[in-house]
């Protein structure tokens, strides 16, 4: 019992020592001046990690960032209230942004926000780069010709047991509301009552439809665009194919992933010098180039293999206005029977 | 007595913070906030995580108690490897054990297989994978330190060998089942990495759901106390299957190991059963990772950043493991010899948290943290908290299957003796706990080197983790990636098992003198 108790110690020990050089640069304090500027990121280290360094390197601010899912980081905002640690909350959806906005934790977003089209923005957090819902499909099994140009003509007997897409994913309700926005709430329902018929296959999220494609589950999906890039690098010959939609069409909307300044934020300077940045030359190709998304500042061109923004931006609606849509989406999707 | 009535009122007290959070939540609950759970699709969801959790909980005890006898009282070939990797699946994230089962037997996987697997079954089986370990680590520690008179006397007596297992040794292990299987069962209502990638509905889904699309933490909370009340219901289940009889040995009883059955010709198919579970719950994580590692497009990480993040894991859950032993003691002690409604009360509420999602329970510390004591908030020691308040029952279930195996006479003649109530505690009932104790601690090591969501939202910025790699590189699907901090996951549990597991056989016993 006493040997294996210290042995136990000891691994702990080693750990503590393995780990220990890490942890002492900053002892949290979270006041004054020259302490790093916090930021609470819903995006994965992998895709934006260099984007951080390269913001140090810029401007000389050290980051210290909490990496989480999008949504966990807003409820954890949510509980900190007044004794937030964050500085800067960096999101994967809009959604996530405008609950934390609801909450009345954000600051006003700095100047540099109005060089984004205003349909990105809200007065207290700002789109940083867009994302397009497209149709994923079979390269193995279907032509692009072969795809009709509206989402709406998915309704058809012809794609029984060939569709799938994940409602309990943001961007899909963000999608479904925008439709609700742009036809009216019958049509809508109309349309997902007709997908249901259909007898779709359910998914959890894009990369688990992306898959359930390449697996021959499933001919086409409904997702974001820039997943198919991710998993083309880790395999290149995935063999799924991005399908843009016509312009206006509701299947085509844009979404953004975004930035807002908390309000209790003792560094405010450094938080604007952030979300400055993002919106920056530097901070927009880095979202083209590595990440596969659109810019939202004017002049910087978009990712390879993608169609221009102008064209396809989906229906004219603020960004904004889709949080407060979202929860008679979901019972929508519920009544539908599409979410549990 | 009444310091240990004192700590144990304390653990408890610290245990039920996360139910405590949740009432604050759930008292804020306007109509809108019932309407989402008095839904008669509440019910269907409740059913159907019932159907899961006791699927789960049969096939985690038939294999749990099967290894454990297989490799404690058999010929077995292979019977030190075996306890070994027996113990190890407990340390893969479940949703990585349930990509790797996707791989290799889904749709479009190595081994053909297809659309079978999503739903129930897949959940059923990743589920199984997962959690049989606690019922394995429990049982096998037991076994361990049971009486082989007992069995010899029955066999002397003429029951069959069957018999005999049905008569004497299921009894003595039915503690230890009991403990296992409880915390399989809460595994399986907590999990929620599992359904969503098997795409199988249950309470927890419906509860991530409410945090990722609603933003809103009171129906999420109303739900979250839905699994406390099923909860409850487990183990109102496992105190009504336990019987009346008492375990403990009533004498000193013959120290040393039992005689091992032989398996005659059912050697082959033993070892052949055993063999197929163990390489099915560990080997084909391992496997699928390996291959995952060895794509082209894996982007490996460095040594040095690799160390450093097994550093981290070690750390928290070594931590972890200590401080959750040390809780648990005064718990189980309480429950074992003043049993009655207030001890008894004390030693369930501990179990309070243990069905939540990670993520609650993470919810929960921001709250009390940032509102009572701001200067822990986001430091190593909050997190290890939370990993031990999280965790608590699994050291719980392995103290308390230990100490009903202690004879109070043994106890009561020490201290007739003239030794000090914490005299006794050290030199008598401490060490013919042990195997318990360890084995308990063993679960809660390895639990939390596997953490994930407590983990993100607590540690202090920068603590990387060797779990928290692996959800970085599977969140943009770059599985190669992530199967270097996976795999090192498992082999630095390996020796920890060894350890904790293997070695104590070899050790002469610790005697009350």
């Amino acid at each position: 019992m006493k040997r294996s108790l210290l042995a136990l110690l000891a691994v702990a020990a080693c750990g503590a020592v393995a780990a220990g050089c890490g942890d002492d640069d900053d002892g949290g304090s979270g006041s004054g001046s020259g302490d790093p500027l916090t930021i609470y990121s819903g995006r994965n280290e992998k895709l934006v990690g260099d984007l951080m360094k390269q913001f140090e390197r810029e401007t000389g601010v050290k980051v210290q960032v909490r990496y989480g899912e999008s949504a966990e980081l807003a409820a954890t905002l949510a509980e900190e209230g007044d004794s937030a640690r964050a500085d800067v909350f960096f999101a994967q959806d809009a959604g996530a942004l405008g609950a934390v906005a609801e909450a009345g934790l954000l600051a006003p977003v700095p100047a540099s926000a109005e060089k984004v089209d205003a349909r990105f923005r809200t007065a207290n957090w700002v789109g940083t780069s867009g994302r397009a819902r497209v149709v994923a499909y079979s390269t193995e099994r279907l032509k692009p010709s072969q795809l009709p140009d509206s989402i709406l003509d998915f309704c058809d007997d012809r794609w029984k047991g060939k569709i799938g897409f994940p409602p309990p994913n943001a961007s899909f309700q963000a999608f479904i509301s925008a439709m609700r926005l742009g036809l009216g709430d019958a049509r809508t329902r109309e349309w997902l009552e007709c997908m249901e018929d259909l007898d779709p296959e359910l998914l959890e999220n894009n990369i688990q439809t992306e898959e359930a494609i390449a697996d021959g589950e499933i001919d086409v999906g409904f997702v974001n665009h820039y997943y198919l890039p991710e998993l083309k690098a880790e395999n290149p010959d995935f063999p799924v194919g991005n399908h843009f939609l016509k312009a206006g069409d509701p299947g085509s909307l844009v979404n953004v992933a975004g930035a807002g300044i908390l309000k209790t934020t003792d560094q405010a300077e450094d938080a604007e010098k952030f979300v400055d940045f993002l919106l920056s030359e530097s901070g927009q190709r880095y979202f083209s180039e590595k990440t596969f998304e659109y810019p939202l500042v004017d002049g910087i061109p978009a990712p390879a293999e993608t169609r221009p923004l102008e064209d396809v931006h989906g229906p004219e609606i603020d960004l904004g206005a889709l949080g407060e849509k979202l929860p008679s989406t979901l019972k929508l999707l519920q009544d539908v029977g599409l979410t549990s | 007595m009444k310091f240990v009535a004192v700590a144990a009122t304390l653990v408890a007290a610290a245990a039920v913070l996360p139910l405590a959070y949740l009432l604050v939540r759930a008292a804020g609950a306007d109509a809108d906030a019932w309407d989402v759970v008095l839904d008669a699709r509440t019910l269907e969801l409740v059913g159907r995580t019932a159907l899961l959790v006791a699927l789960v909980t049969a096939g985690a005890t038939v294999v749990g108690v099967g290894l454990a006898w297989l490799v404690e009282r058999t010929d077995m070939p292979g019977r030190r490897i075996f306890s070994v990797a027996a113990a190890l699946p407990l340390v893969i994230p479940s949703y990585v054990s349930a990509l790797a089962l996707l791989a290799a037997v889904g749709p479009g996987g190595l081994f053909g297989g297809g659309t079978w697997i999503f739903g129930l079954p897949g959940a059923t089986l990743a589920l199984v994978m997962a959690t049989y370990p606690y019922v394995f680590l429990l049982c096998a520690a037991a076994l361990r330190r049971m009486d082989p008179a007992l069995e010899e006397a029955a066999r002397t007596l003429g029951r069959s060998r069957a018999a005999v297992f049905r008569q004497v040794t299921l009894p003595v292990l039915r503690p230890s089942i009991g403990g296992g299987a409880v915390l399989v069962a809460l595994y399986s209502l907590s999990d929620f990495g599992v359904v969503s990638l098997m795409r199988y509905d249950a309470l927890t889904r419906a509860v991530f759901n409410q945090y990722r699309s609603l933003f809103d933490r009171t129906p999420a909370a109303l739900l979250g106390l839905v699994l406390v009340l099923l909860t409850a219901l487990v183990l109102v289940v496992e105190a009504r299957s336990r019987g009346a009889g008492r375990v403990s040995r009533s004498a000193a009883g013959a120290d040393r190991p039992a005689a091992l059955v032989p398996l005659g010709r059912w050697r082959l198919p033993a070892t052949l059963m055993a063999g197929g579970a163990v390489a099915f719950a560990l080997l084909v994580p391992v496997g699928v990772l390996l291959g995952w590692s060895l794509r082209d497009a894996a982007d490996h990480p460095e040594l040095g950043e690799l160390l450093g993040w097994a550093g981290s894991s070690l750390l928290g859950s070594g931590l972890a493991a200590v401080v959750a032993m040390a809780a648990a003691l005064p718990v189980a002690i309480l429950a074992a010899r003043r049993p009655g409604r207030w001890t008894s009360f004390l030693e369930r509420a501990t179990y309070a948290s243990n069905a939540l999602p990670g993520i609650v329970i993470a919810l929960s510390l921001v709250f009390f943290a940032t509102r009572v004591l701001d200067s822990v908030y986001q430091t190593l020691a909050l997190l290890v908290f939370a990993y031990v308040v999280r965790f608590l029952p699994q050291a719980l279930a392995g103290a308390h299957s230990a100490l009903v195996r202690v004879d109070p006479d043994l106890e009561r003649a020490a201290r007739g003796l003239g030794a000090s109530p914490a005299g006794v505690l050290r030199r008598v009932t401490a060490p013919l706990m042990a195997p318990g104790l360890l084995a308990g601690a063993t679960l809660v090591f390895l639990s939390t080197m596997k953490e994930l969501p407590v983990t993100l939202l607590l540690r202090p910025i920068g603590f990387d983790t060797l779990a928290t790699e692996v959800w970085t590189a599977t969140g943009v699907s770059a599985y190669g990636t992530a199967a270097i901090p996976a795999l090192t996951l498992i082999v630095l549990s390996a020796p920890v098992v060894w350890t904790l597991q293997v070695r104590p056989r070899g050790e002469p016993r610790a005697q009350p003198r």
